[in-house]
């Protein structure tokens, strides 16, 4: 079980104080936060992508290799990268250099983005979103799994005899999640490649995802990736801690009230029984996400979002701190009651290399069938 | 509210949601729907058809509106709201005309449904308002909304101005009861036959000739 967090990159006002960060002074944040959430022990330090203000992420991959050079253990990841408006070949190179960079400690979420103008300014049209996300993926599928790509689809210029460069570190690709709110085609190409699926239920009830999971779940299983509970499943959260449950709701309210996405609606004690934010004492929070397996069964990744709305540097490393020393242990401890041994740890770049050599130590029947195949024809 | 009629194998229960945006208790909106609602069943009772009908008044769920424009989920009670309007085997639905067309609050209400939940929905037009000059924006205003979400409207929408509730038959002239009722039977005609409460829909049925490896014409 891998637990993390992810950020979503904005720039907001303090609303406690009317103080705004600078752009640089956000970017340099982030930074600081990705190396705490290593130092707090954390496995993940996911970023967003965006393209427009109040964001500053635009960049990933630049972050994350600077990032790569300062952080020795933490996962390196994103959520999400956008596979509609992105060229796929870029993100191959991109992503196959920064797991060079990292010796491996990358992987990667893709998402659709949401933010309509996106889609125009990088000359797509948002009506495709589903079908630029599906093909674009089967694209960069390729682009990783084979040295000479030879393509043509219905947004790309083709490719003929198309090498991406670097070739993935040992000759894996860095493990990919989707991330999904509502699509069932999504869920469909995760399941079908074997990928991993994130639900990023932060802001929705929880209802909601159990479908869309177990949907998931049915789907690897059909397709033959393993049975439906070996599924990889990653989720959302967000949390505020303080020792006293009711020092944090005073002091996240103000910050509750005014963020962007759900700020001027929904009362905070309603958005917190609705959704999987949780705000109170450490013990009330590892509480609250030791159930998150009784509704969407054992599951690989946790993220929490820890620095929007405004807060303070100084306040998210704060919350990094309780996170990291009292919450994940006790949850680590908690997931690891009762886990089915056949249900995998989340993925890493190692992980993937010893599934890969024994795969090819031991060649599966349908591999023999369809060498079989390859000797038949070239009689 | 409930009504009975002998049971008919033929046609089993009918749903019927009745959503009434009014904003005072009582209003005059309110007492339209339930004129409607009742004429509805009435008709449906003398055709053998049992119905059950679901009354949802916006107000009760106005903040729930809100916050779901700003989330982008409907909390508990909306969500229970808002299947039963989109569940029903047709619908009747009422609003006061505010500066010339339906209130935003009915309109909140519509912007938060599916666009799609709605398709060959039954519904019936109701509209309130202060006097009759607002009465064609039934015609301009609700008619095309439930148009563009692919609903049947029946032909005939009641618009009820104050003096309608005070108004006897005059020459020439149909009374609001008269209108209640030609409105009721158009209807009860499409509710009695509709399926739509029996339906199962599949949340994650994939478009035709969809592929997860880009089957929209990639290779």
């Amino acid at each position: 079980m891998q637990f993390g967090i992810f950020t979503v990159g904005d720039v907001t006002i303090d609303p406690t104080n009317g103080i705004e960060p600078t752009e640089h002074e956000r970017i340099k944040a982030m930074l600081t936060i990705a190396q705490k959430a290593e130092e707090v022990g954390l496995d993940v330090f996911a970023t967003g992508e965006h393209h427009n203000p109040p964001f500053v992420p635009s960049s990933p991959t630049t972050m994350l290799g600077y990032l790569a050079a300062k952080t020795e253990r933490i996962i390196l990841s994103t959520s999400t990268t956008l596979i509609t408006t992105n060229d796929p070949v870029k993100i191959a190179e991109d992503y196959a250099m920064l797991q060079h960079i990292a010796d491996g400690r990358v992987d990667l979420m893709m998402g659709r983005g949401n933010t309509g103008p996106v889609y125009p300014w990088f000359g797509k049209d948002i009506r495709e979103g589903i079908p630029l996300a599906i093909e674009n993926y089967a694209l960069l599928r390729r682009l990783w799994d084979e040295d000479v790509v030879n393509w043509q689809g219905k947004f790309r210029t083709p490719l003929q005899g198309f090498t991406s460069t670097p070739r993935p570190l040992d000759g894996v690709a860095p493990f990919v999640w989707h991330g999904s709110i509502r699509s069932p085609e999504i869920a469909e190409q995760a399941a079908y490649y074997g990928d991993g699926f994130f639900a990023n239920n932060i802001f929705w009830p929880k209802e909601h995802y159990m479908q869309l999971i177990g949907y998931y779940r049915q789907r690897f299983e059909h397709y033959g990736h393993g049975t439906a509970a070996e599924a990889i499943v990653g989720l959302g959260g967000q949390a505020f801690m303080r020792k006293n449950s009711q020092d944090a709701v005073n002091e996240f309210r103000p910050y509750f009230d005014n963020a962007p996405v759900y700020g001027h609606g929904p009362s905070l004690e309603d958005f917190t029984a609705q959704t999987p934010l949780a705000v109170g004492s450490p013990q009330q929070v590892i509480d609250r996400y030791a159930s998150m397996r009784d509704s969407f069964g054992d599951y690989q990744r946790q993220l929490f979002l820890m620095d929007h709305a405004g807060l303070p540097l100084k306040i998210v490393l704060e919350q990094l701190d309780i996170l990291g020393e009292e919450v994940v242990p006790a949850l680590r401890k908690e997931f690891a009651k009762n886990r089915p041994a056949n249900v995998p740890d989340g993925p890493t770049h190692a992980s993937l290399l010893a599934a890969r050599s024994a795969q090819q130590s031991a060649p599966s029947e349908i591999q023999e069938n369809a060498q079989a195949n390859v000797a038949g024809g070239a009689k | 509210m409930s009504s009975v009629a002998s049971q008919s194998p033929e046609f089993p229960t009918r749903r019927l949601a009745v959503v009434s945006s009014g904003l005072s208790q009582p209003s005059s909106t309110r007492l339209l729907a339930d004129r409607l609602a009742d004429a509805t069943v009435r008709r449906l009772e003398a055709e053998g058809v049992e119905t059950e009908v679901r009354l949802i008044e916006l107000r009760d769920v106005a903040q729930d509106i809100t916050n779901n424009l700003l989330t982008g989920f409907p909390s508990p009670r909306l969500a229970t709201a808002i299947e039963t309007v989109t569940e029903a085997d047709g619908l009747i639905m009422v609003t006061p005309i505010f500066t010339t067309s339906y209130s935003g609050l009915f309109k909140s209400f519509i912007d938060v449904l599916d666009p799609q939940s709605l398709t060959d929905m039954p519904v019936l037009l109701g509209a309130t308002g202060g006097t009759e000059r607002h009465s064609l924006a039934l015609d301009y205003a609700m008619r095309p909304l439930f148009s563009y979400l692919h609903a049947v409207a029946v032909p005939t929408s009641v618009y009820a101005a104050s003096s309608d509730w005070g108004s006897g038959a005059d020459a020439g002239q149909s009374t609001l009861p008269d209108r209640i009722e030609r409105a009721a039977g158009e209807l009860a005609a499409l509710v009695r036959v509709s399926e739509r409460s029996t339906r199962i829909v599949d949340p994650f049925a994939l478009p035709n000739g969809f592929s997860p490896v880009g089957g929209y014409g990639a290779q």
